[in-house]
């Protein structure tokens, strides 16, 4: 049998548990509508759907935009169950760029020279993972990865690599991109 | 004294964005740090560059900050010592 196949073979034994999508002031899981805004700007939209679907998890607030982003739509996949073995497998366009921007502005001005402490630790777009792991309390394999566009194959060789190793049960994978005023996270839980 | 208190108390909810709680919730005497506010290092140096922009009053050992942020009253006992704006 050629290697195409059997790679086919083994991805298709992968099974996609459940998928959430967060674009255009919506959130969707599976499919269904879970949460509608009528909000224009990303920061609205989050702390409207943060009261809305009652996360009571007041560090949120201290977020940066792409570390809510990505813990809105974790959290709508995470939220019941056992993560202790959960892996986490996410990727971005723009990294941390939208955050990087807001700390350059705060050091630009040798008269206004203040820079933040709490706007500079969410300086790496990897911090999103860390959110996500300490909401869960999860000490399992992570990675994020800095890709031209969304690449599926890409990351589910890896989640399946993860799986395959016995290092976790089940992968939280998915894209996770914002910057300015654009934003969309499409994440998916995976299992052998 | 009373005003800066409240002044402080508001400051602290904006810059550390303490969306749930209010300036009533924060007591004059109530610890900072390890009480119900959850605040963590991060938002000590947050408090550090607070005192400097509003106030004029520059820490140079970070670890000062635990004496002074204490509570309320004590913060703004220590800012109306020091403040140079």
């Amino acid at each position: 049998m050629p290697q195409w196949y059997w790679k086919n073979v083994k991805m298709n034994m992968m099974k996609k548990i459940t998928a959430c999508t967060l674009e255009n002031s919506k959130i969707t899981v599976d499919g269904n509508l879970i949460f509608e805004s009528e909000s224009n700007t990303f920061p609205e939209f989050a702390k409207e759907a943060y009261k809305n679907l009652e996360l009571n998890y007041p560090k949120f607030h201290k977020m940066d935009s792409l570390s809510k982003l990505a813990f809105l739509a974790a959290e709508m996949i995470l939220k019941d169950g056992d993560h202790s073995r959960t892996a986490l497998v996410l990727a971005n366009k723009s990294s941390s760029l939208d955050t990087d921007f807001k700390y350059q502005e705060s050091i630009n001005s040798q008269e206004n020279y203040f820079p933040s402490p709490a706007v500079f630790v969410y300086t790496l777009p990897n911090i999103c993972v860390g959110e996500i792991s300490i909401k869960h309390k999860m000490q399992t394999e992570n990675a994020f990865f800095v890709l031209d566009e969304f690449d599926e194959n890409f990351l589910n060789n890896y989640s399946e690599q993860l799986l395959r190793s016995g290092k976790a049960d089940k992968v939280l994978c998915g894209w996770v991109e914002l910057f300015q005023e654009n934003y969309k996270a499409f994440v998916y839980l995976l299992t052998l | 004294m009373e005003n800066l208190k409240t002044e402080l108390k508001h400051k602290i909810i904006e810059v550390l964005n303490l969306e749930d709680v209010s300036v009533e919730e924060i007591k004059d005497t109530d610890p900072l740090f390890g009480g119900g506010l959850g605040l963590d290092s991060i938002d000590a140096l947050e408090l550090i560059v607070l005192l400097d922009k509003d106030y004029g009053i520059k820490l140079a050992d970070p670890k000062k900050g635990k004496e002074i942020f204490q509570s309320i009253d004590i913060m703004a006992q220590f800012i109306e010592n020091n403040r140079t704006k």
